[in-house]
């Protein structure tokens, strides 16, 4: 095979990533064998939230039959993404259910008992060349496919391309490079679906008006750096270019492949579209070039299942909503000594409590790792500046954990906490073995909790005094209607009078209801 | 020489009027300074609008720390954080947030029990916030998104139907 397809790909001098660590490769394990599809389970749980923002609200009510692809929950408000149904069956409850995103808590989901058949649902609009499309409907229509962000972010796929069709964006930045040691998703996808995902690149490049288009695909992948190498070839598109990336964790971040590509820098507090770039995942232009020109939302994805804690590692093909305990199951089960399951990676995945939790858009890898690792001594920093020296961010970790210890919002906000993206390599090479990370992951989530309470205290004071007001106003009139009350009482005559008398008269008959509230 | 020590006199005499009138004028025209102090107390306390410091909500006890001298440490939802921050602004000695009152939570919100509610209304009149809607000798019920915590209307209602619950 070709060694010169990858040498006669165009390189470019790379930018500077600053800080990053070499991590030892995990990923030769899952990528032995071919992606393997699980079959339909007999259960499906589908959380109303799988994507950044605002949950999804359910469409479809319990006992309702639903068919693979059908829509059983909707994008509520600007930032939200639908979900749809991953195969037939009956809706047999919606209900809180563990879910990964919150470390095993539960969280609201629809739970589909499958019949089976995996009927699919007819498409409300038939699949048309997406050319013939204007841009605008083609993002409308991207919106509806349920796709978001499958590098772990899970930021709804439509929305990010809509921010970016205001502004003016040159690059598309297809992100394959997937640094977390034990995930090979991405990988296995290129290998097997390049077509697809270079696709999928395309119709994204049509729906933006976008020229440029850059694969990254980090050197330790070379079998799918030949592969897309040879299906650019047979395809092209002289737009997109293939970019082999150094090995180097985190250069899979948003803004560290901005820099390593095109050598600009995202600015603090800022995005990729700052610098005129649009950064996607390999996967979501896969599952973009599904939806658009097969007419399937995204129902399933590829997920590697991995570590020392599963008999046999592999990649597979799963139905989003299959439980974490069917996939396992699938591929083999578990070890004897299996005793961790993380969802995510190695580096930045999230420890769950149980394998009940639905395998969901955003879920990249499942690990399970045999032993737990020790929470090693926590000693006093001893200002080393290490974790400076690997941050890729160039943040001062060892500062911002001072800050973070004595809670100080500003000091944190100042030197840059919200830049953070958390990829871990301070705490790797920490020798106190400081739990840097989790210290900032607390005090961002505490940052915006001291926010929403914010937020929350104006609209009270804004509440409090519109309603002093109102009360002021309705005294003022009561006074005034008392007033002229007084002044009609004192001018009347002994006729009006006599009216008087004979309407509380009238008024007398009845017995009173109620005693009165205090108004009405 | 006479002549030049009284120009420069009178010189100096009419910029200082000038200057004068102008400062009266820009004094008298801009907002008093007690009005911004009260306002930057107001931002400072945490808009439960609980009334338990004794005066009927969050700005008129921030007027009254400011015009009267009120104690600062009147506010429990605030806590001891708010009084070390009102404690630094107003230049004051902080002190412990004064026991007898109960610290409001602003993670809780009023919940009605549907079922009992008799529609009397009063619970909405006691709502500082107009948190809490429904029609008079109708069924009420609260907005949760809105709801301070402040407990104001759990006394209020005559058949006891009004609880605290955790708001997330």
């Amino acid at each position: 095979m070709s060694d010169s397809a990858v040498r006669a790909a165009p390189t470019f001098d790379l930018g500077e990533l600053h800080g990053g660590v070499r991590l030892p490769g995990e990923k030769e394990k899952s990528t032995s064998r071919a992606i393997q599809v699980v079959p339909v389970p007999h259960q499906l749980v589908l959380p109303l939230t799988q994507h950044s923002g605002n949950p999804a609200h359910p469409v479809v009510g319990i006992g309702e039959k639903v068919l693979k692809g059908q829509l059983i929950a909707d994008s509520d408000g600007v930032l939200s993404a639908p979900v749809h149904a991953s195969s037939s069956g009956k809706v047999v409850a919606i209900e809180p259910w563990p879910v990964s995103r919150r470390y095993g808590d539960p969280a609201p989901c629809i739970i589909i008992e499958c019949d089976g058949r995996d009927e699919a649902v007819e498409l409300a609009e038939p699949v048309v060349p997406y050319e013939t499309l204007p841009p605008e409907t083609l993002l409308q229509k991207i919106l509806q496919g349920g796709i978001v962000g499958l590098g772990g972010a899970v930021f709804p796929t439509a929305q990010k391309l809509m921010q970016a069709s205001t502004l003016p964006v040159e690059n598309l930045l297809l992100n394959g490079v997937e640094c977390e040691p034990y995930i090979s998703c991405d990988d296995m996808l290129m290998r097997e679906q390049a077509l697809a995902v270079l696709k999928g690149a395309q119709v994204l490049m049509y729906a933006l008006g976008l020229q440029k288009c850059y694969v990254a695909i980090e050197s330790d992948k070379p079998e799918a750096l030949h592969k897309v190498a040879d299906v650019l070839s047979e395809l092209k598109d002289e737009r997109i270019v293939l970019k082999p990336v150094p090995t180097i964790y985190p250069s899979g971040g948003e803004d560290q492949l901005v820099q390593l590509i095109t050598n600009r820098e995202v600015p603090s507090g800022g995005l990729p579209t700052d610098v005129g770039c649009l950064v996607q995942n390999v996967g979501t232009a896969a599952a973009v070039y599904r939806w658009i020109c097969e007419g399937e939302p995204l129902i399933s994805r590829v997920t590697t299942v991995t570590g020392d804690g599963v008999t046999m590692p592999m990649n597979v093909l799963a139905r989003i909503g299959t439980t974490v305990a069917d996939v396992v199951a699938f591929t083999g089960g578990y070890t004897d000594r299996a005793e961790q399951l993380i969802i995510g990676g190695q580096m930045m995945g999230k420890s769950v409590t149980t394998d009940r939790v639905p395998l969901v858009k955003a879920t990249n890898c499942i690990l399970v790792m045999s032993h737990l690792t020790p929470p090693l001594d926590e000693r006093p920093c001893i200002r080393c500046g290490e974790c400076a020296v690997v941050c890729p961010v160039v943040l001062q970790p060892q500062e911002l954990y001072w800050f973070a210890c004595a809670d100080d919002e500003v000091k944190l906000r100042e030197h840059g906490l919200i830049d953070c993206i958390e990829c871990g390599c301070c705490d790797l090479v920490c020798p106190s073995h400081i739990a840097l990370m989790a210290s900032f992951r607390q005090a961002k989530a505490r940052i915006h909790e001291l926010a929403d309470e914010k937020a929350r205290a104006e609209r009270a004071r804004r509440r409090f005094e519109a309603r002093t007001l109102r009360r002021e106003i309705e005294e003022q009139k009561r006074e005034e209607d008392l007033a002229e009350q007084k002044r009609a009482a004192i001018t009347a005559g002994p006729k009006e009078i006599q009216e008087m008398v004979e309407r509380s008269k009238q008024k007398k008959r009845p017995i009173s209801r109620t005693k009165k509230g205090p108004e009405d | 020489m006479w002549i030049s020590f009284a120009t420069a006199v009178a010189t100096i005499t009419g910029i200082a009027l000038a200057a004068g009138l102008l400062l009266g004028f820009i004094s008298r025209r801009l907002p008093g300074h007690s009005e911004d102090l009260v306002e930057q107390v107001n931002e400072l306390l945490p808009q439960t609008q609980c009334a338990q410091c004794g005066y009927p909500g969050c700005r008129p006890y921030a007027a009254a720390i400011v015009d009267d001298g009120a104690a600062i440490n009147l506010c429990p939802p605030g806590g001891d954080e708010t009084v070390r921050r009102l404690a630094a602004l107003l230049d004051r000695e902080p002190l412990p947030v004064a026991g007898s009152l109960s610290p409001a939570s602003a993670n809780n919100v009023a919940v009605i029990d549907e079922s009992l509610c008799i529609g009397c209304s009063w619970c909405r009149e006691a709502c500082p916030v107009d948190a809490i809607t429904g029609a008079h000798h109708f069924m009420h019920t609260v907005i949760a998104s809105e709801c301070t915590g402040c407990e104001l209307c759990v006394a209020r209602c005559p058949v006891d139907c009004i609880g605290m619950a955790a708001a997330r």
